[in-house]
């Protein structure tokens, strides 16, 4: 099967030593987990993560060209 | 003893009140609004002699508590003319907590055209006349008078813009490096203007200091409030690295970030002005990356940022200033925007006001978008010298849209709305429409619980859930607000299950008290209520608690969201 090609952003700290944003390719059916833990992050470390700028669940399935963005828990106001 | 400073500027005659008995546990907002419902008629004018001006230090201001050094302002609001508070961070809440002071009231107006200042002490309150200062900028008044009275002297002051009672004019407190926070939202510093006072002075030489009932259980739960916010990630470790502006990129993300007047959601300078580029700019000039707006705040959110050859350009550099600034007028260059900063503080004018009030003249086509020398331009020689244009704008939004025939203009009762779209962020669309204050997302911050996964999870796009996410940070936030506390302690104390009984055993045994948690929902409710009275005596309606009508014809993308709650729904929000 073709390999999806997925857009990675990260922001804040979670750029330190990492990337601002890549292009990654996985295979089809990869989710949130999956992709998380495979750059190297805990789980318990993630505060949002979107999918295209929607709030996604861990076990959400990416597509073709999705954007996945992820946050430490941050805040401000 | 506690009391209750008055100044009369119809005769400039002062007295020492004891504190009445119902207003004995109150404190910061609950204690300015409690003084204005009663004492302000609601259909007075804001700038004329009806019109009170009310501060109070929180309830646990003055102590060893983190985050307490809040000092509220109340008054009936000149932009939106309904009762207002607003609270700063700076070095007067703890002065006048360690003197003993619950509040300080002035009203009437001085006969003339005399200008004066107010200097408060051990003995209370004098008036001065008042003539050197004029028409200077507030870090000019602060130096001043750190000269004049020594460094440690607290100030509470208005620039030009006050004294041109401007809408927008906010009062100016001094922070503990010498600089400036405010009192920024609701014009309460053309207030101060219209009783001709530039200056309030305070000095707590000598101060009787704060008496704790239970020393040791106030330590006890003071400790373990403490480490709620060092542990809590946003308190702990977010906010002191990124500030607020850590928001920019978040919300663009999330399709939230108004851009071009409200027009999109997204900002494609975001990278640009983002917490991310303003830290890493901050560490490179040899600029202070974290940075308390008062002594004992815990958290730092704020810092010092240096222009390119390393000198001071400004402090407390906000999310929602560089929000309204960068994307919402399209200016991708921080130091622009940083400048700009720097002359509002200067000028004493809200710098939310100020920035959604550029957007709407960008859109009027008085100036080009993404034009930031002339935002600096118009406000030091426009706004600063009290031009007709400089009036128009300094006046707010909703003055700049009338003037121009502009109908994109994002006000809720006229005052402007902040940095988060409320279409594609629904939680804080319903905080704009309901808080008695006008829109002001500190009265209700659904970000928390909308995008930043604090708090619980609510959906930003869809409606289900947001009146009562609304509802109840309303309800706690006018609790939070009448202790003295920093807003940004609610981060911890929504996540971190001993975090709010900490602060409620503080206020315990610091008052002797026995208050529960629900007496603190109770004191949020009655705020809120007593707020929402004087606004309907002022003439106000449920037609008030709306959003502008192109919020709900203009879809903004990414989301194509638009804002599609019924009337009937809004108005539910009062059922409490
Ligand atoms: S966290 Fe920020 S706003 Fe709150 S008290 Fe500290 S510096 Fe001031």
């Amino acid at each position: 099967m073709e390999p999806i090609h997925v857009t990675i952003k990260l922001f804040a700290h979670f750029r330190d030593g990492r990337f601002k944003e890549a292009e990654h390719q996985f295979a089809p059916g990869v989710d949130c987990r999956q992709i998380i833990l495979g750059l190297g992050f805990r789980l318990g470390e993630m505060g949002i993560v979107m999918v295209n700028g929607q709030h996604a669940p861990l076990d959400y399935q990416l597509n073709e060209r999705d954007t996945l963005a992820l946050f430490p828990l941050v805040g401000g106001g | 003893m506690d009391k209750i400073l008055r100044v009369n500027m119809n005769d400039l005659t002062t007295t020492v009140e004891e504190v009445p008995t119902e207003w004995a546990g109150l404190g910061g907002r609950a204690l300015t609004s409690t003084i204005v419902a009663k004492e302000v008629p609601p259909t007075c004018h804001a700038l004329g002699p009806n019109n009170k001006l009310v501060f109070a230090p929180g309830l646990l201001s003055g102590t060893a508590a983190s985050n307490s050094g809040r000092l509220s302002a109340g008054a009936k609001s000149p932009l939106t003319g309904g009762i207002k508070e607003s609270n700063v961070g700076g070095t007067a809440a703890q002065m006048f907590a360690r003197l003993r002071i619950n509040a300080l009231i002035i009203e009437g107006m001085p006969k003339g055209d005399g200008w004066f200042s107010l200097r408060i002490n051990k003995d209370g309150v004098s008036i001065q006349e008042e003539s050197g200062l004029l028409g200077l900028g507030n870090f000019a008044v602060i130096d001043a008078l750190q000269s004049l009275l020594g460094k440690k002297t607290g100030v509470m002051a208005i620039g030009p813009a006050g004294e041109m009672k401007l809408t927008s004019a906010n009062i100016s407190v001094k922070d503990p490096s010498g600089k400036i926070r405010s009192h920024g939202r609701g014009g309460l510093g053309a207030v101060m203007g219209s009783k001709r006072i530039k200056f309030i002075s305070i000095d707590d030489e000598g101060a009787p200091g704060i008496q704790i009932a239970e020393p040791e259980k106030f330590k006890a739960a003071s400790r373990i409030f403490t480490k709620a916010l060092m542990d809590h990630p946003v308190s702990g470790q977010g906010l002191p690295t990124y500030g607020t502006n850590v928001l920019v990129n978040i919300l663009h993300e999330a399709g939230g970030l108004p851009t071009r007047n409200f027009t999109y959601g997204q900002f494609d300078g975001h990278e640009q002005i983002s917490g991310e580029t303003m830290h890493e700019t901050i560490v490179a000039r040899g600029g202070k990356p974290r940075h308390g707006c008062h002594a004992g705040c815990v958290i730092q959110c704020s810092q010092v940022y240096n222009d390119k050859d390393g000198q001071y350009l400004t402090s407390g550099f906000e999310y929602e200033t560089i929000w309204g600034l960068g994307a919402n007028c399209l200016i991708k260059e921080l130091d622009d925007i940083a400048q700009a900063d720097n002359v509002m503080d200067d000028l004493g004018i809200d710098s939310i006001e100020t920035a959604v009030a550029f957007g709407v003249a960008m859109e009027a086509g008085i100036l080009p978008w993404g034009d930031g020398k002339e935002v600096v331009r118009i406000l030091r020689d426009e706004i600063g010298k009290g031009t007709a244009l400089g009036r128009v704008i300094g006046s707010g939004a909703g003055a700049v849209g009338r003037t121009y025939g502009v109908t994109r203009v994002p006000v809720v009762k006229n005052q402007a709305i902040p940095a988060y779209d409320p279409r594609s962020v629904k939680g804080i669309g319903i905080t704009y429409c309901t808080s008695p204050m006008g829109a002001d997302h500190t009265a209700g911050y659904t970000i928390a619980t909308n995008i930043l996964n604090v708090g619980g999870q609510v959906d930003p796009l869809k409606k289900d859930g947001q009146i009562e996410l609304s509802r109840n940070l309303q309800i706690a936030t006018a609790a939070i607000d009448s202790t003295g506390m920093c807003i940004f302690i609610a981060f911890p104390a929504l996540d971190i299950p001993e975090c709010l009984p900490a602060l409620i055993d503080m206020l315990n045994a610091r008052f002797g008290a026995t208050l529960t948690g629900d007496d603190v929902v109770g004191l949020g409710k009655t705020i809120l209520k007593t707020e929402r009275a004087f606004n309907l005596a002022a003439g106000m309606t449920n037609a008030d608690d709306r959003l502008p009508e192109f919020f709900n014809s203009d879809p903004v993308a990414p989301h194509q969201a638009v804002w599609d709650f019924t009337n009937e729904e809004i108005d539910a929000f009062w059922n409490f």
